[in-house]
């Protein structure tokens, strides 16, 4: 099921498909790792509810709702 | 000489490395982004002495922050003769990922594993031959902070950097190796140096190389009309992101391998440490309690509230050899406080030490060491602890990696006024000292931000800015029996605080409107403070601290007393004719200015003491207590400053010599704690801010500390004027709003 980052639920995994937007912000999402075909896993979201807190290519990485809004991921479906 | 980089990833250990290998005592913590300068030592093991520059830490060549535009220039433009290419074996990929970049550089390159040790306690292993074998430079596993393997891998990098090497691409082959090979050549047709490297980033339209060379970014455009990737188009940057990316996990996951079968969802220590400090719930209490226990170990004069228990339970003990030392008739004293009072004992009993020698020489030497020098030198020195204690405490934070976590916490608060999470780490960093602080602005990526950062830091009360609240506030509660000095500092610098948002606010909707910046940052594992880590950062603030006490403190110390004991035509005066001094003369000229402000004219013939300190404090903010100190010393025939505190001592003679009212010293306060930090602070400004920003910064100091100590003059002595003043605040609001409104429909015509 296709879904952006920002509203996945924690805990779930998801793989990334694209990032959209342009600039810097979608530039610095690559650097880190967020790339086609990178798996990650919503660890947690802040106590106001935002940032995001996502495990990534093993790291731990946190970004805004608002930033994660252009990343497109997959969900892999439960069995 | 042979020159060596440290390159890396933030937080991968390279600050350690440098200070393994050349015996430095650079600043190391754990939040990405705690080098941002470049730093320089020796490496002396070797044949011959080797340069080695710790660069700030780096996720990629494209620089987003200011500190990754360093790193980039200088491996670019300086040339080092080797870079050792630090890995956080632990975090591979992402790592690797510079490293893919780093190779396209001319340059001999060494990888060094950093935090294998951890890598062998989580049982897992990662081969440095196969990674040698696909990335063709030599790797070897080193663990800096235990300093194996460093010998050997300097060994290493003096080998390779005795050859030459020729940058190498992972895109050769790829769809875009054609397109890489034209730009190439267009290079070296232009004799740029490093041309694979331009070449790939102009491939990647980066922004630096776009701008430095506009002509030849025809090649690209004229390759993207015949060319499409499935997934992203003519998205040239993705695609080699993307690439790079399957490069690394296709060949080097290889080299790893998990002995441990791992449960995904078995939690580490960090995982569980974490659950509870960034809990829904409890995430934002327990990051104030801990701010909160932190003041209070430091500052607290009754430990944990145990006063009134600690008297019902022992009626009969005497403890009054102890007292004033451990603990006063109000509560146990905490750790800073103790060890301010254990301090200022010692310098009293030198203080009359000295004064016994002296006793035979004439008045003015006497005068002149004791009063002059040694009073105002210890009124400033009797800090020391507390500072060195809050200091100790806030790297500790930092070092456990806690620190990124209240930034996480944080961003949703900061964002209502126009900043990122990030911006946090500089404001605590301002509880310390601002001039570090300053520097760390360099982390966030957004001018307007940093900007904006860079003037509200003085704003959060350094440790300078500490003798002149707990003096003060010391002062009014003995003097006037009212309040508690605890409340009183917290409540100054909350003050501060809120006199910092409010600014952020103004400025963001003034002069510093933009979008608010974006936060994407990494969260480190949590780990164990560093005893050796710790133990020389505060080995190196205290340094910083005596240089300072002994050299601008002192200086200035001299000056003042000279200049209340001469008078214009040069005639020596007692102390009791200071009023008739050059300093007395400057102090009653400007004096009327800070009538407003409750220490002006009102304060009759002793009033220009606090302007006069007030000012030698724009120089730096020891220079406040320590003028209270030398004044205080002779204004006040027979005062010795002994039993209590010194710095509060001074105060008392003041407030009883001038009449100055409650609201009046903490308009005092204020002033000293919103105004021009000291020059240290305005030379860094200078440096990190925009071109052209100094001068506006030095005004906006000025002024915000004129109005919030008005403010506190004026409420506090007739509490109706704060009607006055939520008039003036609405109007301003109301103005802006109004303006802002007027801008914005202009730029929707115009556009």
């Amino acid at each position: 099921m296709e879904t952006k980052l920002d509203e996945l639920m924690i805990g779930q995994r998801a793989v990334v498909k694209n990032v959209l937007g342009e600039g810097k912000i979608r530039r610095r999402l690559f650097d880190m790792g967020i790339t086609p075909g990178a798996e990650l896993y919503l660890k947690k979201k802040a106590p106001l509810g935002d940032p995001l807190e996502i495990t990534i290519r093993g790291y731990e990485l946190t970004l805004r709702k608002s930033e994660a809004a252009n990343v497109v991921c997959f969900i892999e479906e439960k069995k | 000489m042979k020159h060596f980089a440290l390159a890396g990833n933030p937080n991968c250990g390279k600050t350690t490395l440098f200070n393994s290998l050349t015996g430095a005592t650079a600043h190391v913590g754990n939040w990405p982004g705690v080098t941002v300068d470049k730093k320089e030592g020796l490496y002396k093991k070797a044949k011959e002495p080797i340069s080695i520059v710790d660069l700030p830490g780096i996720y990629s060549l494209s620089p987003y922050t200011p500190e990754e535009v360093i790193s980039r220039n200088y491996i670019l433009e300086e040339k080092p003769d080797c870079v050792i290419n630090v890995v956080d074996a632990t975090n591979l990929e992402r790592n690797l990922y510079l490293t893919t970049q780093l190779l396209e550089i001319d340059v001999p390159v060494v990888i060094a594993l950093n935090m294998m040790d951890i890598i062998k306690k989580n049982g897992d292993a990662i081969n440095p031959q196969s990674l040698e074998r696909e990335l063709g430079v030599p790797v070897i596993c080193i663990s800096a902070q235990k300093g194996e393997n460093l010998n050997k891998l300097m060994d290493l990098a003096y080998n390779e950097c005795l050859k030459k090497r020729k940058g190498k691409s992972l895109l050769e082959g790829s769809a875009l190796s054609h397109l890489v090979k034209d730009c190439e050549s267009a290079f070296r047709g232009l004799e740029v140096e490093n041309p694979l490297f331009h070449a790939i980033k102009l491939v990647e339209m980066d922004s630096l190389e776009v701008a430095a060379h506009k002509d030849l970014v025809k090649i690209v455009d004229e390759f993207k009309k015949e060319f499409s990737d499935d997934t992203f188009g003519y998205d040239l940057e993705a695609i080699v992101a993307d690439q790079r990316y399957k490069y690394i996990s296709t060949h080097y996951s290889k080299s790893k391998t998990s002995n441990k079968v791992k449960n995904k969802d078995q939690l580490t220590l960090s995982d569980k440490v974490d659950r509870i400090l960034t809990n829904k719930w409890a995430g934002i209490p327990i990051f104030l309690l801990i701010l909160f226990a932190i003041f209070h170990l430091t500052f607290s004069e009754n430990l944990f509230y145990l006063g009134g228990l600690f008297s019902e339970l022992s009626p009969s003990f005497d403890g009054s050899i102890f007292e004033g030392l451990f603990w006063t008739s109000g509560g146990i004293n905490s750790p800073g406080v103790f060890l301010q009072t254990f301090l200022t004992s010692i310098t009293d009993w030198f203080t009359g030490v000295a004064k016994g020698w002296l006793e035979t020489s004439p008045a003015w030497v006497s005068g002149f060491l004791c009063d002059g020098v040694l009073a105002g030198l210890f009124s400033v020195l009797s800090f020391v602890p507390q500072i060195l204690l809050l200091f100790l405490f806030f790297s500790i934070l930092e070092d456990s990696g806690y620190m990124a976590r209240v930034a996480f916490i944080l961003d949703r608060i900061f964002r209502k006024f126009g900043l990122s999470g990030r911006a946090f780490m500089p404001m605590i960093m301002g509880f310390g000292c601002s001039v570090p602080a300053m520097i760390n602005t360099r982390t966030l990526a957004d001018e307007k931000e940093r900007t904006a950062t860079i003037r509200v830091i003085p704003f959060f009360s350094c440790g300078a800015k500490l003798p002149i609240l707990t003096a003060i506030a010391g002062a009014i509660v003995t003097q006037f029996g009212v309040g508690n000095a605890d409340l009183i500092t917290y409540g100054m610098y909350i003050l501060g605080m809120a006199t910092a948002i409010i600014a952020v606010l103004v400025m963001r909707h003034t002069s510093m409107r933009g979008e608010v910046p974006p936060f994407i940052m990494e969260l480190p594992a949590y780990h164990r403070p560093q005893p050796k880590a710790l133990s020389l950062h505060l080995w190196d603030k205290l340094k910083h601290f005596i240089k300072k006490a002994f050299t601008i403190i002192l200086a200035s110390t001299i000056l003042i007393w000279f200049m209340s004991h001469f008078s214009f035509d040069w005639k020596f005066l007692e102390d009791a004719q200071m009023n008739e001094s050059i300093l007395a003369g400057i102090g009653q000229l400007v004096k009327p200015l800070f009538t407003p402000l409750g220490f002006g004219s009102q304060l009759g013939a002793w009033g220009w003491v606090f302007v006069v300190a007030a000012i030698t404090g724009l120089i730096a903010k020891e220079n406040v207590i320590a003028t209270f100190g030398t004044l205080a010393a002779c204004i006040v025939a027979g005062f010795e400053a002994n039993e209590t505190l010194e710095g509060v001592d001074s105060v008392i003679q003041m407030i009883v010599a001038t009449g100055i009212t409650i609201p009046a010293l903490l308009s005092f306060i204020a002033f000293n704690m919103t105004t021009i930090p000291c020059f240290a602070a305005v030379g860094t400004a200078k440096a990190e801010l925009p071109k052209g920003k100094l001068a506006f910064t030095v005004i906006f100091w000025l002024a915000t500390s004129y109005i919030v100590s008005m403010a506190v003059y004026l409420i506090g002595s007739w509490w109706w004027t704060s009607f006055i003043f939520l008039a003036i605040i609405a109007v301003a609001i109301i103005s802006i709003h109004f303006i802002n409104k007027y801008k914005d429909n202009k730029r929707i015509v115009g556009a």
